[in-house]
This record gives C-alpha cells, sequence and structure tokens, in this order.
C-alpha cells in the first residue's frame, strides 16, 4: 500500500507521515530534516496543506496552545472536517469528546472518564492482565518461531478492554478490525468505509442496550450511569465515548508493546539485563516510550495563524509528532541512544498539556506486564531472520509484523 | 528540600507518584498532590529530584 499522493521523494517539502516509508525509517527522515536540511518545520500539500514541527519546544507549544490549534480532528484525512461535514459538532465539543472537544468543554467530558482511568482504578487489573497474557503464551504451543506482533502484543489490549467494558471476550477480533478501519484505511473511499463503520455501529448498540438491561460493574454501566452537567449520558454519547476508547487505546498499547519486544529481539545485552533482573522493567518501558513513541497527533489551524515565520492557513492539518520531540537533544542527554536505564525521562509518548493520555495509567500497566511475561516464558529470544519484520502505517508507528526466533523458555 | 506540585501545569502523568509515593500523592482526576507540606526528609532527597526530572509538564519545584 502506498498513500494515494503516491511515493515521497521531497521530505522538506512534500512529505507524507502515510508514505510507508515514513514509520519504517522515520529517526532517519527526522534526523535529515534537522541536521541536513535545518528544517525544524516542514511542510506539504498533501491533505490539503499539512505541517510537520520536529523540535521538542515547538510540539510543546502547539500542544498548549488550544487557541490557535484546535482538536476537532486528531487525524489527518484527505478531507477537512469542514469539507464532509457541512455542520460538525462546534469546535468546543466535536465528534468524539473529549479527544476532539477545546476548552472549556473539553474539562467537562475528560472529568466524566479520569475517575476510571486513574492509578487505584487501574492498578488491581494487573493480576488479570498477567493471566491473559500467560495465556496468549500458552496457545502458542511448543513451536519455535512466534510472531510477536500478531500473536502476542496486538492481542492484550483487546482482550483488556473487551473485559473492562463488559463484552463477550470473543468479540475482540471485532474491535480490532474496526480500529484498522478507522485508523489504517484513512485512503479507502468514504462510502466504504461508511458502510463497515454502520456494522460495528449496530454491534455497540446492541451491547449498550444489553448493559440498560442488565447493569453490572463494569465500564460500559459506568459510563451508562455518569453525568455530565448534571444530565446522563445518551447510549449515543455512551456509544461514542466507547469508540475512542477502542481507537485511542488498541493500536497504540500494541505498538508499545511490539515496539519494545522488538528492540529486545535486536538487542542481546538489553534482552539480558532485563531477564536477569526484571525488576528494571518499569524505568525500561519509560525508555521504550520514549524512543519508540507510538503516537502522533494533528491539531487543525483555527485561522490564519504566523507560527514562528511559517505562515500557516486556516485549516491546515499540523501534525505533533511527540515521537520526535523524545529524541530533542535540548531535552534529552544522547537522544538516539536508547539506555534502558535512562535515569531522567519527562518523555511525552503519551502527549502534553490538557489531552494527556487518558488510558497513560493502563497502558503503562499493560507494557510492563507484557514485557516481564514475555521475558519469564521466553528469557532469550531474537528476531527470525528469513521474515520480514514490518511497521504500521499512520499516525500510530509501531511493529504489525515481528517474526522472532525463541531460543530459550521456561 | 521542600517539593511543589504547580497546579496549573500538572496534567497527571502520575510519574512523581510512581517514583516517589513518600512524596507525591494522585487524586481520581489526576491531579498530584505533595506530601507532608512538601518536606522531603532526610534521604529521600534524591528522590524527589528523580521526580522532578521525570515530569512531562515541567510541574515539579524543589526548593534547596
Ligand atoms: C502506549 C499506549 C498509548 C499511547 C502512546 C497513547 C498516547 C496518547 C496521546 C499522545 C494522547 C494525546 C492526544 C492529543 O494530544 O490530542 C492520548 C490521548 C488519549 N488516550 Fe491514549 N495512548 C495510549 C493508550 C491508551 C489507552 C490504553 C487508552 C484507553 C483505554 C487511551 C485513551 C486515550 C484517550 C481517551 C485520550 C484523549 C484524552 C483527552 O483528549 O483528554 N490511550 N493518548
Ligand atoms: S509527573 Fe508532573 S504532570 Fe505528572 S502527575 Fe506528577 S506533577 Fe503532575
Amino acid at each position: 500500500m502506498t498513500s494515494i499522493y503516491g511515493p515521497v521523494t521531497d521530505w522538506e517539502h512534500d512529505f507524507d507521515h502515510a508514505d510507508p516509508e515514513y514509520n519504517a525509517n522515520v529517526h532517519q527522515i527526522w534526523d535529515d530534516l534537522l541536521n541536513k536540511k535545518q528544517c525544524p518545520v516542514a511542510h506539504t500539500e498533501r491533505y490539503g496543506g499539512t505541517w510537520l514541527p520536529l523540535t521538542h519546544e515547538h510540539v510543546r507549544e502547539i500542544a498548549y496552545d488550544t487557541e490557535h490549534f484546535t482538536s476537532r480532528s486528531v487525524v489527518v484525512g484527505t478531507t477537512k472536517p469542514s469539507q464532509f461535514d457541512p455542520q460538525p459538532p462546534p469546535s468546543p465539543i466535536g465528534n468524539a469528546p473529549p479527544i476532539s472537544s477545546d476548552p472549556p468543554f473539553h474539562a467537562e467530558a475528560r472529568r466524566l472518564l479520569l475517575p476510571a482511568f486513574s492509578p487505584k482504578k487501574i492498578d488491581p487489573w494487573a493480576s488479570e492482565i498477567r493471566r491473559i497474557c500467560h495465556q496468549l503464551i500458552d496457545d502458542m504451543g511448543d513451536v519455535q518461531f512466534v510472531d510477536a506482533a500478531q500473536q502476542y502484543s496486538q492481542d492484550i489490549p483487546v482482550q483488556v478492554i473487551a473485559r473492562m467494558l463488559g463484552f463477550p471476550v470473543q468479540d475482540a477480533d471485532k474491535f480490532r478490525h474496526f480500529v484498522h478501519l478507522v485508523l489504517e484505511s484513512v485512503n479507502e473511499d468514504r462510502e466504504t468505509r461508511l458502510a463497515k463503520f454502520m456494522v460495528f455501529d449496530e454491534y455497540l448498540t446492541h451491547q449498550i442496550n444489553d448493559h440498560i438491561a442488565n447493569p453490572r460493574d463494569d465500564l460500559t454501566t459506568y459510563l451508562l450511569n455518569a453525568e455530565i452537567m448534571g444530565n446522563k449520558l445518551s447510549p449515543e454519547h455512551v456509544g461514542g465515548t466507547i469508540i475512542l476508547l477502542l481507537v485511542a487505546g488498541i493500536d497504540t498499547t500494541w505498538s508499545g508493546i511490539g515496539s519494545s519486544l522488538w528492540h529486545l529481539a535486536t538487542n542481546a545485552v538489553d534482552r539480558r539485563r532485563l531477564a536477569e533482573n526484571p525488576d528494571m522493567i518499569p524505568t525500561a518501558v519509560e525508555e521504550f516510550l520514549r524512543a519508540y513513541a507510538p503516537v502522533t497527533m494533528a491539531r487543525l489551524v483555527r485561522d490564519d495563524y504566523d507560527f514562528h515565520g511559517y505562515a500557516m492557513k486556516e485549516e491546515d492539518w499540523v501534525l505533533l509528532p511527540f515521537p520526535a520531540a523524545n529524541r530533542d537533544p535540548n531535552v534529552f542527554h544522547d537522544p538516539d541512544t536508547v539506555v534502558i536505564d535512562r535515569e531522567e525521562n519527562r518523555h511525552a509518548a503519551f502527549g502534553l498539556g490538557i489531552h494527556r493520555c487518558l488510558g497513560s495509567n493502563l497502558a503503562r500497566l499493560e507494557m510492563n506486564v507484557a514485557i516481564e511475561v514475555f521475558l519469564e516464558r521466553f528469557p532469550d529470544f531474537e528476531l527470525d531472520q528469513s521474515e520480514e519484520v514490518t511497521w504500521s502505517v499512520g499516525q500510530v508507528r509501531g511493529p504489525r509484523r515481528l517474526p522472532v526466533r525463541i531460543t530459550a523458555r521456561s | 528540600m521542600r517539593v511543589h506540585v504547580d497546579a496549573q501545569k500538572c496534567q497527571g502523568h502520575s510519574r512523581c507518584y510512581a517514583l516517589a509515593p513518600e512524596l507525591f500523592d494522585i487524586d481520581d482526576y489526576g491531579n498530584a498532590h505533595e506530601l507532608n507540606d512538601g518536606v522531603v526528609p532526610e534521604g529521600l532527597e534524591a528522590r524527589a529530584r528523580l521526580a522532578q526530572a521525570n515530569c512531562p509538564e515541567f510541574a515539579i519545584i524543589i526548593q534547596e
């Protein structure tokens, strides 16, 4: 698959984050832009005009500046929101609160979800996540070659969120296909995507109605009982929120786990250190989040705006590459080296400012447990050189095929 | 030594609470705050600095 605009030849003036080359060679591309081309903010006419700032300072400034940059749409697409939806929900709300919301509404929508994802609510899930991880490894059987992206990393976030929502666990596959539709098939035409969307919407409505009829102790029932500005949420709003949790939580965490395992499969020293010292895993996970941050967000320019000499136009897209900010030498010492016991690490993998990832406590827990269990069961493994590693395309970056050879098990 | 969380800047990344739970707590809405009026017990100074160096929002202030 290539981008509908064709392959990129000039990353400075015509970049495309959905060109498969981008995620596959992203560190080289940023390095060339910053150091060879002296280009801290790249631009392209693709997608109707898109900017790519690369320094921590610029990314931070844009993330904090909700006045000039709106979150109305955070995934870059070929059509601007004003084109496909003549009367979209106004900017403070957007169609997937809180991620698509701006102040002051944003805080209300976020407040509703925060308690469900606080450390004290999330920590008790550790044993269930550990059980899921062990089960996935048991299911692999006694084979020597496994795909650590497809057979392991991919399944963990879907199984966890299905349990949290109180949905049938065997439906986890449905979630994955749906998220793929939203995030990766930006090139498919609108009608096809809408039709597939409707099928999932029906499924969701069915699950929500079932929860209305039979309330239980889970996240769906919590959402049905939650209030925003004194009113209970409508079933449609609950459905929209669940969709956001699936889209925001699945491919992202899959990518975080996958990239960490990719690093370990390609670095024997780090692999051995962590296998022998599992108590180092939490610090290492922060370093994997820094060095291989999975998520790049986007904003839309609200009105024509001069950003440090760059003439941004109303409704231009601005990518927020938190992964590039995480490799800025002004904030991180020796940023291109992965140092698994790095002590000073104020990475921005979960964003900066008011939209800080709502699921960050859950994502961190899943990554920690996933790495711990994998190393416990497979204390030694390496890339399977006869197969190819493939990377995702688009704003979420992580390995989609990660063939490894297991060389020790316990 | 004293620590203080700037509530205007804190966004609830929870790094301080993970790294130094003796010095910081975080509420259900992701607002962190210092414990014990921010007084850092003897021996925990390095932990306070560690928390400060890991806060993505530069929200932790240390007074020596
Ligand atoms: C390693 C995994 C993950 C990464 C790297 C990640 C990253 C991010 C980032 C960078 C943002 C900021 C968005 C912005 O600035 O526009 C964000 C927001 C969000 N994330 Fe995550 N995320 C992950 C996992 C999760 C999980 C597991 C969930 C929930 C189940 C989740 C739910 C959300 C929600 C609801 C928001 C919107 C918050 C708001 O707008 O106030 N994420 N995430
Ligand atoms: S690390 Fe910083 S932003 Fe995060 S909770 Fe602590 S003070 Fe707040």
